[in-house]
């Protein structure tokens, strides 16, 4: 009777479907892994002993090698970029507050054409140099190429530090004050509040955007390949390509989803005794330290350099591009069209992917234990796997609920069904709402872990429902980190190519898939218009995020004098 | 579903050929084609979406694509005069799965100032007088695998391994990047020959590419190589009528207009590739290569050797 009165009581708060609707999410985001399993257990095996001779002692290094080089240096750029436009006022902060984004408008294998552009012996980088060297001959001077271990490892740095970067200056920007102003007063130095206070206190944060980052540095196989760096997904690609192993490229995969869950975990492990929630009074905005003179100039060409690296040199180049390709080619007709597929699908991914990591975050926060915390997980596994082989693992999974919905149909209407998911469109939105999910539930948690379960006791106490805490005291405060991962995962949905190139209804174009179109056939640089509109679509929302950002926030926490809180 | 008036195409074909085709089909038939373009997966998503797929004609590159088609039983047979007298035999499945619709010639790119050989043969790009010399893309891409099918199936797996071991030994940057890379490092002086294929040198020096590339092409002379038998390596387009195709006359009608002249002609005009019908026009670009002499072997032979080639490419670090 209790435990039906403690239902019937959650029914009545509205929160009593969330554990149901977060178990259901995570269902939908295993069945393309379940799929794959499937599908690896039907492989003999036999792979394995030529992948541990000949392949695996490479492609373990490489892929070691790029990890720990792109992790080291997404956190170096990543923290210290959002530490300085946070903790310093100096020309141009709020301009990099937003434009240190910018590196995730564009797809990292275009970036990487881009820079093969520009930096190839014959490129305009060299000849320059070469003139003014007085050299003639590309041999008398040869400088180190991009297509290499090194250079991918520079540019997965400059192009994917901004999910660090994203996750810390939330971290920084909301928690920070009390402590910094402490460690000001006992004299710390500001190097010294950096490295002892602001980073340890933002390890959560930085947990999560170096995941995202290395996630995507691994999975990646258009820019590292072109690089010629060969990590083990590209493995994947071989068994399945050219030996039609999918079974044992699924083995791969399933292994290397296994390894990098481990990883995860073991970080979380690392830090289970740490406690990252800020006090419940007077948590405020950090007063930013005026710089000037000679610190205020290096700060801002610390925030200016991954810019430029990031973004600048490589948007200019396609602009440059882009404008050349008008004067002979004109503007496509089906541009437009374009545009409005990329903007309508990418903004419906972002709404539910946005609604579902809410109520898997907030699930995990009303009933923290074993079983939440697994679902949770389990939701984010999308985002751990090469986009390829999660559409290949959604195939399978597609297919069932195209053949339920036809049996449906059947027995309500007496017709049946062609195939409806894909057909719609909805095929896609699932693939990208299964990839970036763990984007959004990422950002909602590490925002709601910063509020202190004090605040939900006391609203609680006051006679507050648990919905009413969600939405009166928790919404309001995490609005910036939803607002940051709404962002991110927009952007991601316009990018992304593998799964919209294989699940998409017919003659149904996207920017991403007709920049791939040009760049399959080596005219990228007809495709630099299409790159162009993803990064200027990109950079409304963010523009628009950091004029929200910038408005004047109400002091923290202090919230009684709002009604309703206090009488609830 | 099934419209009288329409085609589905499942393509890996980039929308820059495919749209052209499609658009002169329309105009002499008044079939419309509704296209999906994808990458890897072609096969699979198919196979995934069952007697229920929308898809009519599955069209795709290399000769491994076109048989692992046919071997998951996602084609049907088609029967049809115009295919038959149009493609070659050994340019099709014996049991009418598949159509090889253009071909491409796996060709050796050299240096127009710094090398003097005018002819050479696959085997001489193991010689170790290339040291340092050769540039290629990686071992693992399905045209390196084709041309290394096609060593294994004139020479043996352990002459292959050999030379591919030899081709490696001599490679003066890592194995990647695009066929074009391979004309751009000839110019830039970070090789002296290379591979790729025939499509390329007209995409670079018709100007397509746009003024870079046709520089890259002009730094290139290109050798039409052949094995020591006298033939070249070439691999294919192809197309096959899905099984479950809801408007397979269409189909058909559309596989037939892509070995017509006037298909065959948007083949080598767009994308600079080899008709597969006897007689039938060439980009003037194209001819001036050479006379080609295709490998004899049937393509399906030599799809039959694309897993050990895979496994070679391993073996000997190809890409590492």
């Amino acid at each position: 009777m209790i435990s039906l009165r403690t239902i019937s009581a959650r029914f009545a708060n509205g929160t009593a479907g969330l554990p149901a609707v977060s178990l259901l999410v995570a269902a939908l985001v295993a069945a393309p892994v379940i799929s794959l399993a499937i599908l690896a257990a039907k492989g003999s095996g036999d792979l394995w002993p030529h992948l541990a001779a000949y392949v695996l002692p490479q492609a373990i290094s490489d892929t070691l090698l790029l990890l720990v080089g792109t992790g080291v240096l997404v956190i170096v750029i990543g923290t210290s970029a959002a530490w300085l436009v946070t903790a310093y006022e100096f020309p141009g902060r709020h301009f990099f507050q937003w434009a240190l984004l910018l590196p995730l408008a564009m797809p990292t294998y275009i970036i990487a054409y881009a820079y093969l552009d520009l930096l190839h012996p014959i490129g305009p980088v060299q000849t320059a140099l070469r003139a003014a060297l007085g050299l003639s001959s590309p041999r008398d001077l040869i400088l180190p190429d991009i297509r290499s271990m090194g250079g991918c490892i520079l540019l997965f740095g400059f192009v994917l530090y901004p999910y660090v970067y994203f996750s810390t200056r939330a971290m920084f920007v909301m928690q920070m004050a009390n402590l910094v102003e402490v460690g000001r007063t006992l004299g710390a130095g500001s190097l010294g509040i950096f490295l002892r206070v602001a980073l340890p206190l933002a390890r959560p944060a930085i947990a999560v955007g170096t995941s995202l980052a290395l996630m995507d540095a691994l999975n990646d196989i258009g820019a590292s390949e072109f690089l010629g760096v060969r990590t083990m997904t590209v493995s994947i690609y071989s068994t399945w390509v050219n030996r039609s192993n999918l079974p044992g490229a699924a083995q791969i995969a399933l292994i290397m989803l296994a390894l990098v869950i481990a990883l995860i975990l073991i970080e979380r492990f690392a830090r289970r005794r740490q406690s990252y929630a800020g006090s419940t009074q007077r948590a405020r905005r950090l007063v930013p330290e005026r710089l000037r003179g000679v610190k205020a100039l290096g700060a801002w060409l610390a925030c200016a350099l991954p810019i430029f690296i990031g973004f600048v040199a490589p948007a200019l180049y396609l602009f440059v591009e882009a404008l050349a390709r008008l004067r002979f080619a004109g503007l496509s007709s089906s541009l437009l069209t374009q545009i409005g597929n990329t903007v309508l699908i990418s903004a419906l991914a972002t709404i539910v992917s946005l609604a579902l990591g809410l109520v898997l975050a907030f699930t995990a926060r009303m009933m923290r234990n074993a079983v939440t915390d697994v679902i949770l997980r389990v939701a984010s596994l999308g985002y751990a796997l090469p986009g390829t082989v999660l559409a290949i693992g959604l195939l399978g999974p597609l297919a069932l609920m195209d053949d339920a919905i036809a049996s449906v149909s059947e027995l309500l209407t007496g017709r049946t069904t062609g195939l409806v998911m894909s057909a719609s469109g909805v095929a896609l939105i699932y693939a990208y709402v299964a990839r970036f999910l763990t984007i959004s539930t990422g950002n909602v948690e590490s925002g709601l872990s910063r509020l202190s379960l004090s605040l939900d006791h006391a609203a609680r106490t006051l006679g507050e429902s648990a919905g009413g805490v969600s939405r009166r005291i928790h919404l309001p405060l995490i609005s910036p980190a939803l607002a940051s991962a709404a962002l991110l995962v927009f952007v991601d949905c316009m990018k992304e190519l593998p799964a919209t190139l294989l699940l998409r209804p017919l003659n149904f174009e996207t920017l991403a898939t007709h920049l791939y179109g040009e760049a399959a056939r080596g005219t990228y640089e007809d495709g630099s218009i299409a790159a162009l509109a993803i990064v200027l679509f990109g950079l409304l929302p963010m523009i628009l995020l950091a004029r929200t950002s910038r408005a004047p926030k109400k002091a923290g926490l202090h919230m009684p004098q709002r009604e309703g809180v206090a009488h609830g | 579903m099934a419209h009288a008036q329409e085609v589905n195409l499942y393509t890996v074909r980039e929308p820059g050929l495919v749209k052209p085709l499609a658009e002169a089909f329309t105009k002499k038939t008044g079939i419309k084609v509704n296209t999906v373009f994808m990458n890897d997966g072609l096969a699979e998503r198919v196979e995934a979406e069952g007697a229920r797929s929308p898809a009519d004609v599955l069209m795709t590159v290399d000769i491994a694509k076109l048989v692992e088609i046919a071997e998951k039983g996602i084609a049907q047979p088609v029967s049809s005069p115009v295919l038959e007298a149009a493609v070659p035999a050994q340019l099709r499945d014996a049991d009418k799965r598949w159509f090889a619709l253009s071909l491409r010639a796996r060709l050796i790119y050299v240096s127009k100032d710094r090398v003097k050989d005018t002819a050479m043969n696959y085997e001489d790009l193991a010689d170790p007088k290339w040291k340092g010399k050769i540039c290629i893309r990686s071992g693992q891409h399905s045209y390196n695998i084709a041309l290394l099918s096609a060593y294994i199936a004139h020479h043996g797996e352990a002459a292959g391994e050999a030379w591919a071991k030899g081709v490696k030994a001599n490679l003066a940057r890592k194995a990647t990047g695009g066929d074009r890379e391979v004309a751009r490092d000839i110019l830039g002086n970070l090789c002296d020959i290379g591979v790729g294929n025939s499509y390329y040198v007209g995409l670079m020096r018709s100007g397509a590419g746009g003024p870079d590339q046709e520089k890259w092409g002009a730094a290139i002379n290109v050798l039409l190589p052949t094995f020591k038998n006298g033939s070249t390596h070439v691999n294919a387009s192809g197309a096959a009528v899905a099984k479950n195709a809801p408007n397979r006359d269409n189909a058909v009608k559309f596989m037939e207009f892509l070995v017509s002249d006037e298909g065959q002609k948007i083949y080598t005009e767009e994308n600079f590739e080899y008709p597969v019908k006897a007689g039938a026009q060439m980009h003037p670009i194209i001819k001036a290569i050479g006379d080609l002499k295709p490998d004899a072997l049937a393509l399906s032979e030599i799809a039959k050797h694309r897993k050990a080639a895979s496994l070679i490419m391993d073996r000997v670090g190809f890409d590492n």
